[in-house]
C-alpha cells in the first residue's frame, strides 16, 4: 500500500514538474524571436571570416564598428564613434569616441571599464601589426577581409590622441576608407577581455566566446543546430525589444519555408525564387524585398581573340536580349543593368544609353570586325545559384540562342563552383558569367575589384581589361574627398566602360526576406545582413 | 573462436589503408581547393594565395601530403578543420551522438516493423497481405530519401501540424549536453517537456531514414522464412503438434534470422550514408550534415577524418555482426 502511494506521488510530482516547466518555457518564449538562418558560422570572431552567414551570427548581433551603415541604406552613421573629421589632404581621419559604452560579460570575464581608445587600437593593430601579441594566436587563422580589402596599403598607423579620440593616418588619400570602417572586419573587440584570457592561460577563448558592445549577448551555440543570444540590457543604442534571439540553423531552403509556415521560426533567410509566389499569397507571411547591391554580368576576356576587338564586344552587347533574360531568369525580380554599379548606389550614371537589342546592328559590327560569318566561342555559365543570378544555365541558354541569330556559335561550359572561380580567376575563359555583391556601398568597391588594373592579377577582373583612362578616373575618385566630386568622376568612368564594353551588364537582382506577420519593425539591410535589434513581436 | 577474431582484426589494417587512401584521393580529385573557397567572387593576390596554400600544407606533392596525413592519423591526430580551425576529432565527438540517436531509432523502427511484416508476408504467402507488404517495401526502397523526407514534412508538419519540421528540440528548451543524446539529456535534466519535444522531433527523420532498411529487412525476412518454412524440421515440429506460432517464431524465425542479421549489419553503413541526406533536410546536427558541408567547402581534414571514423564504425559493427552469427548459429562458431 505504502509502495503504491509513493509511486503515484512521484508520478504526480513528475507531472507537476512537467507542467511547471512547460509554463516556464512558454513564459520565456514570449519575447523570443527565432530566425531560420542558412548555415553555421565559421566561428565567433568578426575579424577572421568573410561570409555573410558568419557576419549575421557574429558582427551584426554582438559587435559594433566605429561607424555603421544605416539599416536599409549605405549611408554611414555614427556608432562607437560619435563624430569624425577628415584632414584637408584626406590622409587622416580623427574619430571622437562615444562615452559610456559597455562591453558584454560572461562567466570568465566581467569588464571593469567602458569602451575607449585602447580597444580601437587593440582591434586594429591586432590585424595590422605582425608583431602584435595577438596577431598569430590561433593557428592557421588569417585576417582575410583585412587582407582582401588591401588595408595594409591604405592605413599607415592608428594614434591614440586621448582616451576618447583616435586618429587613423593613411598612406594615401582614400575616400572609401570611411565605408571600409563600417564593414564587419572592423568590429571593435575588448582589449581587456583578451588580456584577461591571456592571463588566465586560455587566450584562444577570447576568439571563441565573443564579448562585444552590440545589442545582443552570446548565450550558447550548438554546432549546426542553434545559436542563442539574449538582449544586452546596457546596450548603448537602447535595449532590444525582444528578450531572446535564436538562430535555428536550417540549411535546406524548403525546410526553412516549412518552419516559417508552422511558426517554428518568425524570419527566414534566402527564400527560394520558386517559393516567392506562394509566400506572397500566404496571409500569415509578409515578404519584404529590396533592390540588391549587386550586378550579374558576362565578361569578355579581352586578352583573347576575338574579344580584344571592342567592336566584337559591342556587337554581342547588341545581340543580347536582356529584357527576355530578366523575365525568364529573374522572373521580373530585378532591373536590367546598363552600368557596372546598381542604380541604388550614388554615382550611378543614368545618362548612359544602354545598347538596345539589335541583331542587325550586331551583325554589321561583326562584319566590320572581320567576322561576317560569326565565330565559335565557349560561354562559361555559373554552376550555382547566386544572389545576383538565380539560374546561370537558363541565362546561358537564352544568350546562346540570341547569339546564334548573329552567327556566333556559343558552346556552354561549366565547372564545379570552386573550380569555376579558380579557372576564371586564372583567365582560362573566353567569355564568363559572373557577378558581385557589394561590401560597403561605395562605388569604389565595384570598380576597383572588378575592373581595376590591379584586379587582373588577382583575377577579380574577369574581363582582364585594363584601361588607362578608366583607371586614372577611379584612382582619382578614390583620392577625392567630396562625394559630389567623386560621383562625377565615376559617372565619366561608366561612360568609358559602356563604350569599351568589357562586359555585358545583365541585371541587378532584388533580394527577399520572408517573415511572419507578427514580426514588427523588421527592415531589410542594403548589404544583405539581418538585423534584429529594432524588431518586436506582436501577440500572435 | 580466438583465431577467428584475430583473423578478422588483422583485416582491419589493409582496410585502414584502403579507406584513408580512398578518402584522401577522392576529396583531392574533386576540383577546387580550400583556399579558393575562402575568396568567393573576389580575386586573390597570387602571393597571398601561395602563402595560404603553404600554411595549409597544400603546396606539397600529393603523395607526400598523404604520407604526412597517415603519420598524423597514426599518432591519433585527425587535424583541424580548415573552416572553423577546431579539431576534427572534437567536432566529430560533438556531432556523432545526434547521428547515433537518429540511426538507433531508424534501425529500431525498421526492425520492429520490418521483421513482423516479413514474417507475415511469408506465412500468408501469395495473399493480399503478402502483396501489400512487398509492394509497400518495394516502394519504400525505391523512394529517394530527400523527396520522401520532404513529403513527410509537407504532410505531417505543414498540413496536419502534428510534428515539428526540423531540428532536434524546440528552441525554448535549452538542455545541457551531457551525453549528446538529446532524449537521455532531457531525462537527466528531468525536463519531461524537453523529452516529449525531442521525441516528437525524432519521428519524421526516423521514418525517413528507417524506410529503406525497413524495406530490405522485411524482404529479406520473407525470403529467408519461406526457405526455412519448407524445411523438414519445421514439418517435424508441426507434426509434433506444436502450436502454430511456436513453430513460426521459435523454430522457423530463429533459423531465418541468420541472413537477416547479416543484412542488418550492412544496414548500419547504409544508415550512416542515408543520414547524410536525412540530416541535411531535417537540420539534424549530426555528422552527415557536417560531412556535406565539409565536401562543399573542401575542408579536407573534416572529410578525410569523418570518412575514416565512419569507416571505423562500420568495420566494428560488421565485426560484431560476424561474432553474433556464432550466437545465432552454433555451426559457424566451429568453422
Amino acid at each position: 500500500m505504502m509502495k503504491r502511494f509513493t509511486k503515484s506521488r512521484s508520478a504526480m510530482a513528475l507531472t507537476f514538474c512537467a507542467v511547471a516547466a512547460l509554463a516556464a518555457s512558454q513564459a520565456a518564449a514570449k519575447g523570443t524571436l527565432v530566425y531560420c538562418s542558412e548555415g553555421s558560422p565559421e566561428g565567433f570572431q568578426p575579424q577572421f571570416f568573410t561570409t555573410g552567414t558568419t557576419f549575421d551570427a557574429v558582427s551584426v548581433p554582438m559587435f559594433n564598428r566605429l561607424v555603421e551603415f544605416e539599416i536599409g541604406t549605405t549611408n554611414i552613421v555614427p556608432a562607437l564613434a560619435e563624430s569624425w573629421t577628415v584632414a584637408p589632404d584626406g590622409k587622416a581621419y580623427t574619430f571622437k569616441l562615444r562615452k559610456g559604452v559597455k562591453f558584454h560579460s560572461n562567466a570568465n570575464f566581467k569588464p571593469t571599464r567602458d569602451f575607449n581608445a585602447d580597444d580601437v587600437l587593440f582591434s586594429w593593430n591586432r590585424m595590422a601589426d605582425e608583431h602584435h601579441p595577438f596577431h598569430t594566436m590561433t593557428a592557421g587563422q588569417t585576417f582575410s577581409y583585412y587582407d582582401d580589402m588591401g588595408m595594409k596599403n591604405i592605413v599607415d598607423r592608428v594614434d591614440k590622441i586621448d582616451d576618447y579620440t583616435v586618429r587613423f593616418v593613411l598612406k594615401r588619400s582614400e575616400a572609401p576608407f570611411l565605408a571600409d570602417m563600417a564593414m564587419d572586419f572592423a568590429s571593435i573587440l575588448s582589449k581587456e577581455y583578451f588580456e584577461t584570457m591571456m592571463k588566465k592561460g586560455t587566450p584562444n577563448a577570447a576568439d571563441v566566446y565573443p564579448i562585444g558592445t552590440g545589442p545582443f549577448e552570446f548565450v550558447s551555440y550548438q554546432k549546426d543546430a542553434i545559436i542563442r543570444y539574449k538582449a544586452f540590457d546596457k546596450y548603448w543604442g537602447g535595449r532590444p525589444k525582444i528578450d531572446n534571439l535564436v538562430y535555428a540553423i536550417t540549411r535546406d531552403a524548403t525546410a526553412r519555408y516549412a518552419k516559417l509556415k508552422t511558426g517554428e521560426c518568425q524570419v527566414m533567410a534566402f527564400p527560394k525564387p520558386a517559393d516567392l509566389d506562394a509566400m506572397k499569397q500566404d496571409p500569415a507571411l509578409a515578404l519584404q524585398q529590396k533592390e540588391g547591391l549587386n550586378i550579374g554580368y558576362i565578361a569578355f576576356n579581352v586578352e583573347k581573340k576575338p574579344f580584344d576587338d571592342k567592336r566584337v564586344r559591342q556587337a554581342l552587347n547588341y545581340a543580347t536580349n536582356k529584357e527576355a533574360i530578366l523575365k525568364a531568369v529573374y522572373q521580373g525580380n530585378g532591373k536590367v543593368a546598363k552600368n557596372p554599379i546598381p542604380p541604388i548606389l550614388w554615382g550611378y550614371n543614368d545618362a548612359v544609353q544602354d545598347y538596345p537589342y539589335d541583331p542587325a546592328k550586331a551583325k554589321e559590327l561583326l562584319a566590320q570586325a572581320g567576322h561576317p560569318n560569326g565565330f565559335d566561342v565557349d560561354l562559361w555559365y555559373l554552376p550555382v545559384t547566386r544572389p545576383y543570378n538565380p539560374d546561370g544555365k537558363r541565362m546561358a541558354e537564352l544568350i546562346q540562342a540570341d547569339w546564334a541569330k548573329v552567327g556566333v556559335r556559343a558552346k556552354l561550359v561549366t565547372y564545379e563552383w570552386a573550380e569555376y572561380r579558380k579557372r576564371a580567376k586564372g583567365g582560362e575563359h573566353q567569355v564568363v558569367m559572373f557577378g558581385w555583391s557589394g561590401d560597403n556601398g561605395d562605388p569604389d568597391n565595384f570598380f576597383v575589384p572588378l575592373l581595376g588594373c590591379e584586379a587582373v592579377k588577382g583575377g577579380g577582373n574577369n574581363a582582364r581589361w585594363c584601361n588607362k583612362a578608366f583607371e586614372d578616373l577611379v584612382i582619382k575618385a578614390a583620392q577625392t574627398p567630396k562625394q559630389a566630386d567623386r560621383a562625377k568622376l565615376y559617372e565619366q568612368a561608366q561612360v568609358i566602360v559602356h563604350d569599351e564594353a568589357p562586359w555585358i551588364p545583365i541585371a541587378h537582382s532584388v533580394r527577399f526576406d520572408a517573415l511572419r506577420k507578427e514580426v514588427r519593425g523588421y527592415k531589410m539591410d542594403a548589404t544583405a545582413h539581418h538585423y534584429f535589434d529594432k524588431v518586436d513581436l506582436a501577440a500572435p | 573462436m580466438l583465431r577467428f577474431v584475430l583473423r578478422r582484426l588483422a583485416l582491419i589494417i589493409p582496410t585502414f589503408f584502403g579507406v584513408t587512401l580512398l578518402a584522401f584521393a577522392l576529396i583531392h580529385l574533386i576540383p577546387g581547393d580550400p583556399v579558393e573557397n575562402l575568396s568567393g567572387e573576389r580575386g586573390m593576390d597570387p602571393a597571398r594565395r601561395a602563402r595560404l596554400l603553404h600554411q595549409f600544407g597544400l603546396d606539397q606533392p600529393l603523395p607526400l601530403q598523404y604520407v604526412r596525413y597517415i603519420g598524423q592519423v597514426l599518432r591519433g591526430d585527425l587535424g583541424e578543420s580548415l573552416t572553423t580551425h577546431d579539431s576534427v576529432a572534437r567536432e566529430f565527438a560533438t556531432l556523432f551522438p545526434a547521428t547515433v540517436e537518429l540511426a538507433f531509432f531508424a534501425l529500431a523502427f525498421a526492425l520492429v516493423v520490418g521483421l513482423p511484416a516479413g514474417v507475415l508476408a511469408a506465412v500468408k504467402r501469395n495473399t493480399v497481405a503478402d502483396y501489400a507488404v512487398m509492394g509497400v517495401s518495394l516502394t519504400g526502397y525505391s523512394m529517394p530519401i530527400f523527396w520522401w523526407a520532404l513529403l513527410l514534412i509537407l504532410f505531417f508538419s505543414v498540413q496536419l501540424g502534428i510534428t515539428p519540421v526540423s531540428g532536434r528540440i524546440a528552441v525554448q528548451y535549452d538542455v545541457p549536453a551531457v551525453t549528446g543524446l538529446m532524449l537521455v539529456d532531457a531525462l537527466l535534466a528531468g525536463d519531461m517537456g524537453a523529452f516529449r519535444s525531442a521525441l516528437s522531433h525524432l519521428v519524421l527523420p526516423t521514418i525517413a531514414l528507417g524506410t529503406i532498411p525497413l524495406a530490405v529487412i522485411s524482404r529479406m525476412t520473407r525470403s529467408a522464412m519461406l526457405e526455412v518454412l519448407r524445411d523438414d524440421f519445421v514439418r517435424a515440429a508441426r507434426a509434433k503438434g506444436l502450436p502454430r506460432w511456436r513453430v513460426i517464431v521459435v523454430h522457423a524465425l530463429r533459423n531465418a534470422l541468420i541472413p537477416v542479421v547479416t543484412v542488418v549489419g550492412l544496414q548500419v553503413g547504409l544508415l550512416l550514408s542515408g543520414a547524410i541526406l536525412t540530416e541535411t533536410i531535417f537540420s539534424w546536427p549530426g555528422i552527415g550534415n557536417w560531412l556535406i558541408h565539409g565536401v562543399q567547402s573542401r575542408d579536407y581534414p573534416v572529410v578525410q577524418g569523418g570518412i575514416l571514423l565512419i569507416a571505423g564504425i562500420v568495420i566494428a559493427v560488421n565485426l560484431v555482426v560476424d561474432l553474433l552469427y556464432g550466437v545465432v548459429n552454433p555451426r559457424i562458431r566451429h568453422a
